[in-house]
């Protein structure tokens, strides 16, 4: 009952925030918006695989591009599919391929299970490069609508809706996680896996749901982007940005809770857009990258952690 | 009335290493056992194989009335079979209450008999806890813990799963003696509660006190099993703790 509420109170809050946007009616605001909102998703969903169950993906944006290229190629297909489908197909090939990956890379530990995902991104972004049909390393365009379906207005709101419901689900869905059976086996895993074993934890199926779930989420969360830029192609589609994000900012904010990443994502990205804007668009990776040193040495437990230990 | 472990004709190979040879072995419902040997004489490794860490390539492994071969770890104990690990490995990032949570919701809860909710998991989670005299630490991490008193976390997590077969390896080793004397109180008193144990142990007088029956494993081989009087004087047994 209380995830409903919590569902509930995350929905009036997005809400409000778009209706702020409405009134406020700056696109760049919009802009702006959903590249945080974009981040929320995608350092929840990286938390949920490397905060919750402790296994380090370093392969984010496989997992994002074929969420991204999956719309692409939808678009060519059939260009009057609604983007709600898109994000919906997106996330499950996503999802799936996460699925695969784990069922492979899985019996790998630690830092082995890290270079497999770095693999992986590796693997994928080949396959995009020298495939045709999407571009290639050509790239691809994707026309957006002039006017947004439904609520009318300028288009970049819709994808922005799109993200703020995104993050609405990808937050609920994390914070039902942890308060769940499965959350404390995702825990049990990532401090012992043969204790967690020993204790009645079916390592090996958790560990899938935690890839497959995180999987999806990443390519919900990539699946509006070519909208977005308009204009996709691999060495943005994978770009170092996604990957070096999506891990700092939980990491910043907080692997233990729900509102880490929702905390980093909002700093991180919000200093990095603000810099983007006064000093040069080259700054942003380096923000995140001192800000991940710097917490990683001072608060390893990050911002949430800091604050929990001062209720203490 | 069928044994409630059998294990027949067991054998584990790592490599060219033949870590255990024609293991034969059988635990009564309610019965202590102790199993003892040199280091490295295959007691750990017999544990792992009958709790499914390991997979055995010859014999089998029957537990109440089952053959549990290829099942894993968590299958097993799902099915009653729990044990302690031979170093403490507590979850670190969880309180105790939280660690012996985790059997219960994935163990007990597994069961088709037990589904426990809400306020009764905490209630058991504290019951638990209060069984090796942890109570008053159930909100702490294990870091806090001493070493004895990580070593009964491990027995009340083992313990959580509510096993028929509890397997403690090696709970004692490095604890003072009075120590000692409180985890031998603490297993007998889980034994008189129906559990059956089978205890890995080096230290001689816990064992003598503790067992109904003792094994004796030698380099991955049975040489003796009978009352605890008598496998200690067995002369194979003399020989392969004491030299010719």
């Amino acid at each position: 009952m209380r995830g409903v509420t919590f569902t509930l109170i995350l929905l009036g809050i997005a809400l409000a925030i778009f209706a702020l946007g409405r009134w406020f009616g700056s696109s760049y605001a919009f802009f702006m918006g959903y590249v945080v909102l974009q981040y929320i998703v995608l350092g929840t969903a990286w938390n949920i695989l490397g905060g919750y169950t402790g296994y380090v993906n370093f392969g984010v944006t496989a997992f994002f591009a074929i969420g991204a290229y999956s719309t692409v190629v939808l678009h060519k297909l059939i260009p009057a599919m609604p983007l709600p489908v898109m994000i919906v197909i997106g996330g499950g090939l996503a999802g799936l391929v996460g699925l695969g990956t784990g069922y492979l890379t899985l019996r790998l530990r630690g830092v082995f299970f890290s270079i497999a995902t770095l693999a992986l991104a590796v693997v994928v972004q080949t396959l995009i490069t020298n495939w045709d049909f999407v571009g290639g390393a050509r790239g691809a365009y994707v026309l957006r609508p002039r006017v947004a379906p439904l609520i009318g207005g300028e288009y970049v709101q819709y994808l922005f809706l799109m993200m703020l419901i995104m993050c609405v689900i990808v937050l609920a869905t994390a914070r039902a996680i942890e308060r769940s059976a499965l959350g404390y086996g995702f825990a049990a895993i990532r401090d012992d896996e043969g204790a967690a074993e020993a204790s009645g934890v079916p390592t090996l199926r958790l560990k899938l749901i935690a890839t497959g779930l995180s999987g999806g989420f990443m390519g919900m969360a990539g699946a509006p982007l070519p909208y977005y830029v308009t204009y996709l192609d691999p060495a943005s589609g994978f770009s170092l940005n996604y990957a070096v994000n999506a891990i700092a900012m939980p990491l910043i904010g907080g692997t233990s809770s729900w509102a880490g990443p929702v905390i980093g994502a909002v700093l991180v990205g919000g200093l990095q857009e603000y810099l983007r804007v006064t000093i040069s668009s080259a700054v942003n990776v380096l923000v995140a990258g001192v800000l991940m040193v710097a917490f990683v040495i001072a608060a390893p437990q990050g911002i949430v952690g800091l604050f929990q230990r001062k209720r203490k | 009335m069928s044994a409630l472990l059998t294990v027949a004709g067991l054998g584990k190979r790592f490599g060219g290493f033949v870590a255990l040879d024609g293991i034969d072995l059988e635990v009564q419902a309610g019965e202590r056992l102790g199993l003892i040997g040199p280091n490295g004489s295959g007691k750990s490794t017999l544990v792992n194989c009958i709790c499914g860490t390991l997979q055995n390539e010859q014999g089998s492994v029957r537990f109440a009335d089952e053959t549990i071969d290829g099942l894993s770890a968590h299958q097993r104990t799902r099915r009653g079979l729990a044990r302690s690990f031979q170093l403490p490995r507590p979850f670190a990032g969880l309180t105790l209450a939280e660690n012996v949570r985790i059997p219960i919701l994935y163990a007990v809860n597994a069961r088709p008999s037990g589904h426990l909710h809400g306020a009764a998991i905490d209630e058991r989670c504290l019951e638990l806890l209060a069984l090796v005299g942890l109570a008053a630490k159930a909100r702490q991490r294990p870091r806090d813990l001493t070493q004895i008193e990580m070593r009964k976390l491990e027995l009340a997590r083992a313990m959580a799963a509510d096993p028929k077969l509890l397997i403690s390896d090696e709970a004692m080793a490095g604890l003072s003696h009075a120590e000692v004397d409180e985890i031998i109180a603490l297993l007998i008193r889980l034994n008189e509660q129906g559990v059956t144990v089978i205890m890995i142990e080096h230290i001689m007088r816990a064992v003598m006190e503790f067992s109904q029956r003792i094994a004796c494993l030698v380099a991955g081989k049975k040489i003796a099993d009978g009352s605890p009087k008598d496998v200690v004087r067995d002369p194979e047994v003399v020989r392969a703790y004491l030299g010719e």
